[in-house]
């Protein structure tokens, strides 16, 4: 083993993603622990913000550039990283927990025999060994858990850690890799953008409804504080059963779980399941008629008032406050 | 074509989590046990793919003796047959991808059904990890799968869309929500359950790649407030979000 730390790094439509800077400060803080270089690792065809990984102190990334790589491909990936990592000995390899980390940071964890600490929320380098932190039981605990293999996989929720900006007096190297013979067995071989905008697994501020919006039609009222705030629009699993959302916007325990820096939930009661899939939040606001609906419990803000005046007008005074 | 489809048996996810006596594990006392709800995706597209291509459905779990309530669950949805890997030790996801690598060997299954997610320890990779043992393909989170031949053709739910994914059998395909609809278990299946048989086999002990050191309760949010319960509260609320949580 190596002191090498691989942070790899996620593209979509050549443009690494947000999460992927997130890796690399996550990197630099366990490899300044065990006094390591962090590598960063990506794949792709034509990046358009490579050069972004030098803002946050990396000096040495290595570039699988394959037109076959533009989208992913497990069985490929897996080798490619494998082969970094043979030739690095890297002892940590961070991922970002999106539907490709998820996916790729066990396949390497099985072929190097490395655990896999997947989601992990924070970490403690202060004792002697590091320490991390995951939820379990979509949130409602917490498990601290530490590596007993030599080579380490982990994977980091988006949006908890900072990307932070660091200097470096090297330049940034990029080793261009020749790839022939890419193993293609499992390959993805076409994108399917769902129409309307952002995911609620990437976005920064969400605004989620409920049952309490009665109908289909008035998530208009949604989509509209949505469209003013830049949002991602969620829902609870009562509106997605009820046929009136797709189940991409699930929030929830058999949905996705987010962190956004602000969730709004409109006419949601805050099931337990609902909860677990969104109170890491950063801020949590509230609109319910019912004063002692459970999503009190965890929101910063509320209003106990009906969703159909509270949200045009909330609405209103943002784009007043925007213009 | 043999099938087999892996199963966890966990708690209902309207559990309210309570930190056990030595605070690694929760407190099982009250808990209920239900078959962990992505895994009835996969067994509901188990026998799917049986009634199309024709074979047998092996159900697999490795657990203690309680998880053959989820076992039967299964077979009473038709699953041919039941198989326990029993251990009382507490399994890393790579101790319970082995044991179940080992059995899916053993029984020669070409394509094997899992869960996208285990809802108690939330890792969504035993799946993968057992595929990589197995030398096999893996596609994760299908949303919609054809199976032409030797080739597959699946549809897996990620950020903003879905990516279109071509493979090959053998495979280990993780099922997310919306892969199908599962059948309710008739009377008939239930009945039919209670005579079909459940292998036990003890698995050698192994070692955990990773130790958890202590399992704890999230620190408790603040309660909030509530700023108002109509229309005037909104300016309000608008104002605490710009200045206090600066979040716009
Ligand atoms: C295995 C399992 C998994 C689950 N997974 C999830 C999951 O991933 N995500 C999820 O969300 N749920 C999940 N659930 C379901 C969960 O238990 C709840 O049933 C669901 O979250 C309720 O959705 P809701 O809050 O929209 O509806 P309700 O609980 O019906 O709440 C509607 C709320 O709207 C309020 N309201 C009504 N009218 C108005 C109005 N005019 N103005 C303001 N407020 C109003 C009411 O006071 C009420 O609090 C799961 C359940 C199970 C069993
Ligand atoms: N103890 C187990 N026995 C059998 N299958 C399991 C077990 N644990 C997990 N699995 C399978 O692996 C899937 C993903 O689980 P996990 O990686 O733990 O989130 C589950 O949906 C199951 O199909």
């Amino acid at each position: 083993m190596s002191n090498t730390v691989l942070a790899i790094l996620e593209q979509r439509e050549n443009k690494l993603k947000k999460v992927s800077f997130e890796v690399l400060s996550f990197s630099k803080n366990i490899a300044s622990k065990i006094s390591a270089e962090v590598i960063g690792v990506v794949f792709g065809s034509n990046i358009d913000n490579l050069n972004d990984i030098h803002k946050y102190g990396i000096s040495r990334v290595i570039y699988y550039k394959c037109e076959d790589l533009a989208n992913y491909s497990p069985s490929a990936y897996t080798d490619l990283v494998i082969e970094a990592a043979t030739e690095t000995k890297a002892e940590y390899f961070i991922f970002g927990d999106t539907a490709l980390g998820k996916d790729l940071a066990p396949r390497v964890g099985a072929r190097l025999n490395a655990g896999c600490i997947m989601d992990c929320m924070s970490v403690d380098l202060t004792g002697d060994s590091i320490v991390f932190t995951r939820p379990v039981y979509a949130g409602k605990a917490l498990i601290d858990i530490e590596f007993k293999s030599d080579q380490k996989v982990v994977t980091i929720r988006p949006n908890i850690f900072k990307a932070n900006v660091s200097e470096v007096s090297q330049e940034l190297k990029v080793e261009l890799k020749e790839v022939s013979n890419l193993n293609l067995k499992t390959r993805v071989i076409e994108y399917k953008k769902s129409e309307g905008k952002l995911d609620v697994a990437e976005a920064d501020i969400i605004v989620s409804g409920g049952r309490g919006l009665k109908a289909p039609e008035n998530f208009s009222l949604v989509e509209n504080l949505a469209d003013v705030l830049g949002a991602a629009v969620g829902a609870s699993r009562a509106a997605v059963d009820a046929g009136w959302r797709p189940h991409r916007e699930q929030v929830g325990q058999t949905g996705k779980t987010v962190s956004p820096t602000l969730y709004i939930a409109c006419g949601i009661s805050g099931a337990i399941q609902h909860l677990a899939g969104m109170s890491s939040s950063k801020y949590i606001v509230a609109i319910n008629k019912d004063k002692d609906a459970p999503i009190f419990t965890v929101a910063d803000y509320g209003v106990a008032g009906d969703v159909f005046e509270i949200l045009p007008a909330l609405t209103e005074e943002i784009k007043k406050a925007k213009a | 074509m043999k099938v087999a489809v892996c199963i966890s048996h966990v708690p209902d996810t309207a559990t309210r989590v309570k930190i056990g006596q030595d605070e690694k594990l929760i407190d099982p006392t009250g808990v209920v046990y239900i078959i962990n709800p992505y895994d009835e995706f996969a067994v509901e597209e188990a026998l799917k793919t049986k009634e199309k291509f024709g074979g047998e459905v092996i159900a697999i779990s490795v657990g203690n003796e309680n998880s053959k309530e989820s076992i039967r669950k299964a077979l009473a949805m038709g699953v041919d047959k039941g198989i326990l890997l029993k251990t009382e030790k507490i399994l890393d996801s790579f101790g319970i991808a082995r044991a179940l690598a080992d059995e899916i060997k053993a029984q020669q299954c070409e394509i094997v059904f899992m869960g996208k997610q285990s809802v108690d320890y939330d890792d969504s990779i035993v799946g993968q990890i057992t595929s990589e043992l197995l030398g096999f393909s893996c596609i994760s989170n299908v949303v919609d799968l054809k199976i032409e031949g030797q080739k597959l053709f699946a549809e897996r739910e990620i950020e903003g869309g879905k990516e279109v994914v071509e493979s090959e059998t053998p495979a280990v395909i993780t099922a997310q929500k919306g892969l199908n609809e599962p059948r309710y278990a008739s009377l008939k299946g239930i009945m039919a359950s209670k005579k079909k048989e459940i292998l036990e086999k003890l698995i050698p002990d192994t070692e955990n790649l990773t130790e958890v050191l202590r399992m704890r309760k999230p620190v408790a949010k603040q309660p909030g407030r509530i700023i108002g319960t109509d229309v005037s509260a909104v300016p309000e609320l608008v104002r605490l979000l710009h200045e206090e949580a600066k979040v716009i």
